[in-house]
């Protein structure tokens, strides 16, 4: 047993080539004799991934889910952000140019209506919880945006390091909310080509929050949302500690 | 050969995480600008000319077809990994935050994409060309 132990964890990353691979047969079983397809085997194999992180947090007390778990510790290098990376770009093979130009206003407006509209949810809900510094404010506002904006806003103005923690937590319950509801919303809120999927990925900025509700929704449109999402956070980053900050500076 | 679409798919990202890492200094800001994004139309660009017709056709191009198939497995794998505890335990505050943010922006989807024209509904998923279109084969997706 613990030859096999010292085996799984010296090959990391193939072991958990393995264990996904399990997980994504396991989910499409579901997907199809439990759910009778109604529900994508994909959306299945993300939610089961969060559900197994959870249970890992709370038995390893770590942030990084099942790879904190030291056999496991692969899942981490695989979904890791230089793999993700690397597998959101290889998604916009056969996407043609013409498609993403066409989009191309209605991205750019959605990337700065995104992160306006999330910052000013965050900081609205802020304000009604009783914070009165702009520093608070601000940073809480920019967890909204993304779990990287608030960080990034919060160290720069100077918040306190525990509503910067409160800035992580809200910008990852929308990544995660975002992977579980897309699926869910997207006949609703018509995303069902490519030039809404350009629109979503700039509304909602998070790119694993994106590239996880895509791939459960319908994996032809990652590569429109995931193009406009990867220039969210930077736009998130750059608003965040001036421009937004200084506004509620005003208001404050 | 499969490394060539590999390579060009690496060279792609590298070069575009590094421009996005140039376009946030250039901001001032510590973050990367759009290194995917740029890497992305870097992509398509080369794809679509004629002259590296040989880096995307073939084998080659099933260098790069292997890992856009890879990743949703890949995202199970970053869903894994997520810190949910904190969200769990972020309490009300970063629930509401979280939840209403979610929202507002899913509502604005169908507001934003009246700009430019809406598109048109792409064709049902069995008609797909994507590599990862044998897993639905329950057809009503």
């Amino acid at each position: 047993m613990e030859t096999f132990s010292e085996v799984l964890r010296a090959n990391a990353l193939i072991v958990a080539f393995t264990v996904v691979g399990l997980t994504v047969y396991l989910s499409y079983m579901i997907s199809k004799r439990l759910t009778y397809g109604r529900i994508h085997g994909s959306a299945i194999a993300i939610l089961l991934g969060l559900v197994a992180a959870y249970f890992a947090g709370l038995e390893t007390e770590g942030q990084r889910g099942v790879a904190d778990i030291g056999v496991l510790a692969g899942v981490g290098i695989m979904g890791g952000g230089m793999m993700r990376d690397f597998g959101i770009v290889a998604t916009a093979f056969g996407v043609q140019f013409s498609e993403l130009s066409k989009s191309g206003l209605a991205g750019i407006v959605s990337i700065f209506s995104g992160v306006l509209a999330s910052f000013l949810v965050g900081a609205i809900v802020a304000v009604s919880f009783g914070y009165t510094d702009p520093e608070s404010i601000t940073t809480i506002g920019a967890g909204a945006v993304t779990y990287i904006v608030g960080p990034v806003t919060g160290t720069a103005i100077g918040a306190s390091s525990d509503v910067i923690a409160l800035s992580v937590a809200a910008g990852v319950v929308k990544s995660i909310l975002v992977m579980i509801g897309t699926p869910m919303v997207a006949s609703k809120i018509g995303l069902n080509n490519p030039h809404s999927a350009m629109v979503f990925g700039g509304l909602m900025g998070t790119t694993s929050g994106v590239a996880g509700g895509l791939a459960a929704t319908d994996p032809r449109l990652v590569p429109y949302g995931a193009l406009t999402a990867t220039f969210y956070t930077g736009v998130g980053c750059l608003l965040g500690p001036s421009i937004l900050y200084f506004s509620v500076r005003a208001f404050a | 050969m499969v490394i060539y679409g590999v390579a060009l798919l690496a060279a792609c990202l590298v070069v575009g995480l590094y421009v996005g890492e140039l376009l946030g200094q250039l901001l001032g800001v510590q973050a990367n600008v759009g290194g995917v994004g740029i890497a992305m139309l870097l992509l398509v660009l080369i794809a679509g000319s004629q002259r590296s017709r040989a880096l995307v056709t073939g084998h080659s191009g099933e260098g790069i077809k292997f890992w856009s198939a890879m990743y949703i497995p890949i995202v199970v794998a970053m869903a894994a990994s997520q810190n949910v505890v904190a969200a769990v335990d972020g309490g009300m505050l970063a629930l509401i935050v979280g939840v209403l943010a979610v929202l507002v922006s899913f509502l604005l989807v169908p507001l934003i994409s009246r700009i430019g024209g809406a598109g048109a509904p792409l064709p049902p998923l069995e008609d797909s060309l994507q590599p990862v279109k044998e897993r639905g084969r329950n057809g009503n997706l």
